[in-house]
């Protein structure tokens, strides 16, 4: 599949979902075209709110990269937001925890630890798969649970910083992820983490077993490949990209680890991958215009006196556009009999 | 069957309107042209064979006429009048019934309640009236000498009972034109011919029959006229009689083809596989194979008859590592192999022919070239240090493309692209190719073309020339029969005979195969 046709679904519903969004901010009384220039104010117009879209897109970046690896093996890993925390926190308590150490040593350490954590954290399911048959999507959401309520936990107990609020002291200068001018740098470190990943996926033998295993795992098996292995493996990796992306929120943006630490930020992660069709490298674009329509949407409701939520409303048209292809089709006036449905589509990016 | 319903008809009487016709059907999907000015005539009490290789277009027809598929052009007419099918419930009406290669039944549920499935009897309030349901399946099955029990559960039925449920359950809804996909591809020679007397049967009280096939001995056994189809046109219309075998094979193919293998004496020397006492579970824990031992010679082709679902699947899976043997050993060239995984087992030269093609041979999604190194893509020169190689993958995929005949425009196209019988090219080509000691291949050429089975066939001679020891599991009997040097028969997961090929008979195999009993 060339690349053109790829991107051509994903690229029209964009589109679509701008004009859709256009008509509801008219039929709600505003004006569609000063509402766009305004999220195009607040996202894109210059360095500083270009700075802003780049920060959010980041952990989007991560938080996609994690559910469209994991599906390349056929695993839903819905537990991104739980891998993200675990990670933000760990980073968090090596950024505070350990002092002395010069920035070279010390933030990658701080990454590394975080992604270590997720990483950990994410195998629990694979494992569960790999030896009892448990479903992923399950234990991955309850591990959710556990994992945000681990990270309140010790925050406010063990790792919390003396004083009212509930959250973990500031990590050392040492630790945090350097802005190049108004840009951060943070987003480098997830563009290079989406390469990485297509490499793996593209070019080495393991991400040929992951991929057999993602699109038959039968003929996988019976060419010799050990499908649990695969599954750990993948799962470890899924969950070190989700914390990885929480452990440069922390080091990049945030500062510190405090509860509610960027709520439904994991599962975002599910409509990124989705936005990019699983591709590794199209989860950089995706994440760059959810991450542009959220930094955007404040001032959107600044000058356009547009509700933030329409930016929600777009993000989901989006989806709903990617998800069901008939309507693109339909534009595009291709004529195809096959492969409508959500999942046919998933895995062939 | 109603009053409108002659009961007798003569077997081809060009006066009267035909059951069933279709006129210039044509149907494409995307850029392929399944069906193209396909014209069908079915007389009552006509059975009529539907003959041509895989992709030529049989189940694209019965499926328009079963109103699965909408047909591009065309037109469907039952007894004369032309009708509009959307859908089965369509064709149901109409009065015409399918029998799938895949039965379609509930496997939890009765006889019985599968037959009156869709079309319930009722008690006065809307309550299932069962034995109502019960009696009907019995007048049904008395009328058309298709005796089963109608309180039996579908599941406990042998393959031969469930596909009389499914004809059962096409007359209950009084269908004067039956369709049958496939019908003989998964019975016992037994089976076959119990199958062929019912169709004589409903024939003579004027059912019309459709039966779709590639098995030239049943169009000839069975058949009043048969329409071949060839790349989504018909190539013609004929009486058995008034052709024979190789005829028949010819209008399918488009060249004239070899039906027996051309081999020599076997030259067999050491054993390269020996099974003792082997022992396997089915994947619902119960023993599958049950106490087997063979031994298979270098040079040699064992074929291993009989009835699917008499432990072959597990015999096979247990050999390739994929499957845990309870007890016995494996010994390959001497050393035990027994649950060794299946990497171990591949690298110390066995070779793989799944049943499966598309379920276990091939990553469909996958390059035909990726395809082609499954089972060696981690070694050099296909990989170094866990980095792919594409060059060597693609060198070696141009190789094999053109040495093993593999029909396809790009080694870059993906697997599923391709046809059947060139599906199953790739496979061989990979398994073939990488100087196996034993090759173990199940079904090698279920549902390909002719042409394609010729050249496996041959291949696989080839390969007993170089002195490779083959395992040949065939259901078709006539695989088993024309490839083997020797013939063991399977039945409950035990070898209940093994010969030299040419001292058993046909028949006696058939009964072997079923026990030494006869079906049912």
């Amino acid at each position: 599949m060339t690349l053109l046709r790829a991107a051509a679904v994903p690229l029209l519903s964009v589109v679509l979902a701008i004009l859709v969004g256009g008509i509801i901010i008219e039929l709600s009384g505003e004006n569609a075209l000063e509402a766009y220039r305004a999220l195009y104010d607040g996202a894109l117009a210059n360095r500083k709110v270009f700075g802003r879209t780049l920060e959010k897109a980041t952990p989007l970046v991560m938080g996609g990269l994690a559910v469209a690896f994991a599906f390349k093996a056929g695993l839903f890993n819905i537990g991104g937001q739980g891998q993200l925390v675990i990670g933000a926190l760990f980073a968090a308590a090596v950024g505070y925890g350990v002092t002395g150490l010069p920035w070279i040593i010390h933030l990658p350490m701080a990454l590394l630890v975080g992604g270590l954590a997720g990483a950990a954290w994410g195998m629990i399911p694979g494992l569960l798969k790999a030896t009892r048959g448990a479903h992923e999507v399950i234990t991955t959401i309850m591990l959710n649970f556990v994992a945000i309520n681990l990270t309140d936990w010790l925050t406010a107990n063990p790792w919390r910083q003396p004083g009212p609020i509930t959250q973990t002291p500031r990590i050392e200068a040492s630790a945090e992820i350097p802005r190049w001018g108004e840009l951060p740098l943070g987003f480098g470190i997830a563009v290079a983490a989406a390469l990485g990943c297509w490499y793996l996926l593209q070019r080495t033998t393991m991400g040929f077993e992951i991929r057999s295993v993602g699109l038959n795992p039968e003929a996988a098996r019976y060419a010799g490949i050990s499908v649990p292995k695969i599954v750990v493996l993948t799962m470890t990796i899924s969950g070190f990209l989700a914390a990885l992306g929480g452990a440069i929120e922390t080091q990049g943006v945030v500062g510190r680890y405090e509860p509610g630490f960027n709520a439904g930020l994991g599962f975002n992660g599910i409509t990124i991958a989705l936005l990019a069709r699983t591709h590794p490298i199209g989860v950089i674009p995706a994440a760059l215009l959810v991450g542009a329509m959220e930094a955007g949407g404040s001032m959107m409701q600044f000058k356009a006196d547009v509700q933030p939520e329409i930016t929600e409303i777009i993000e989901a048209l989006m989806l709903l556009f990617v998800a069901t292809p008939v309507v693109v089709r339909w534009v595009l006036r291709r004529r195809e009999t096959s492969d409508i449905s959500v999942g046919a589509h998933w895995g062939d990016a | 069957m109603d009053a409108t319903t002659p009961t007798s008809v003569p077997a081809t009487a060009p006066a009267t309107v035909p059951a069933l016709e279709a006129v210039g059907i044509g149907k494409r999907f995307g850029p392929v042209v399944a069906n193209q000015g396909v014209d069908l005539r079915v007389e009552r009490g006509e059975i009529h064979a539907l003959l041509g290789e895989n992709g030529a277009g049989k189940s694209t027809l019965v499926n328009i006429l079963f109103g699965l598929y909408h047909a591009d052009e065309g037109e469907v007419r039952v007894a004369g009048t032309p009708v509009q099918m959307d859908s089965p419930r369509d064709a149901i009406a109409h009065r015409i019934g399918m029998v799938h290669q895949h039965f379609q039944l509930v496997p939890v549920l009765t006889v019985a309640e599968n037959i009156v499935l869709g079309d319930e009897p009722t008690h006065r309030r809307g309550l299932l009236d069962l034995d109502r349901a019960a009696d009907e399946v019995v007048e049904l099955a008395t009328r058309y000498g298709l005796e089963v029990d109608p309180r039996a559960t579908v599941e406990d039925l042998p393959v031969g009972m469930q596909q009389r449920v499914e004809i059962l359950r096409a007359l209950y809804r009084q269908a004067d034109v039956l369709i049958l996909d496939e019908p003989t591809a998964v019975l016992t020679p037994q089976e076959t011919d119990q199958l062929l007397e019912v169709l004589r049967g409903l024939a003579a009280d004027g059912v019309a029959i459709v039966f779709i096939t590639h098995k030239l001995r049943e169009v000839m056994a069975l058949a009043d006229r048969v329409t071949v189809m060839r790349g989504g046109r018909v190539v013609g219309t004929t009486a058995p009689s008034e052709t024979d075998e190789a005829g028949l094979a010819e209008m399918m193919v488009g060249r004239s083809v070899v039906l027996r293998v051309a081999k020599t004496e076997a030259r067999p020397t050491d054993a390269v596989l020996e099974v003792r006492d082997l022992h396997v579970h089915d994947s619902r824990g119960r023993p599958a194979v049950d106490g087997l031992s063979l031994e298979v010679r270098a040079g040699e082709i064992l074929g291993i008859a009989g009835v699917e679902g008499n432990g072959q699947r597990e015999l096979v899976e247990a050999l390739t590592g994929l499957r845990h043997a309870h007890g016995g050993t494996v010994l390959l060239g001497g050393d035990d192999i027994t649950n060794a995984t299946p990497r171990t087992i591949s690298e110390r030269g066995v070779a793989h022919v799944p049943e499966d093609r598309e379920k276990h041979g091939l990553v469909g999604p996958h390059s035909i070239a990726d395809n082609l190194v499954l089972n060696r893509y981690f070694r050099s020169p296909y990989a170094r240090r866990g980095i792919r190689h594409a060059a060597a993958v693609d060198e070696e995929a141009r190789r094999l493309v053109a040495d093993f005949d593999v029909r396809t425009a790009s080694i870059a196209s993906p697997a599923r692209s391709l046809s059947g019988g060139n599906k199953q090219k790739v496979i061989a080509a990979r398994e073939l190719s990488q100087g196996a000691r034993l090759l173990v291949a199940a079904q090698p050429t279920r549902g390909i073309d002719v042409g394609s089975i010729e050249f496996v066939h041959q291949q696989m001679v080839a390969q007993r020339d170089e002195g490779v020891a083959v395992l040949l599991v065939s259901a078709e009997l006539d695989e088993i029969l024309s490839l083997s040097d020797r013939i063991g028969v399977i039945f409950k997961g035990r070898l209940v005979a093994v010969a030299d090929a040419g001292t058993l008979e046909r028949t006696a195999i058939g009964r072997m195969m079923t026990g030494g009993a006869d079906a049912d």
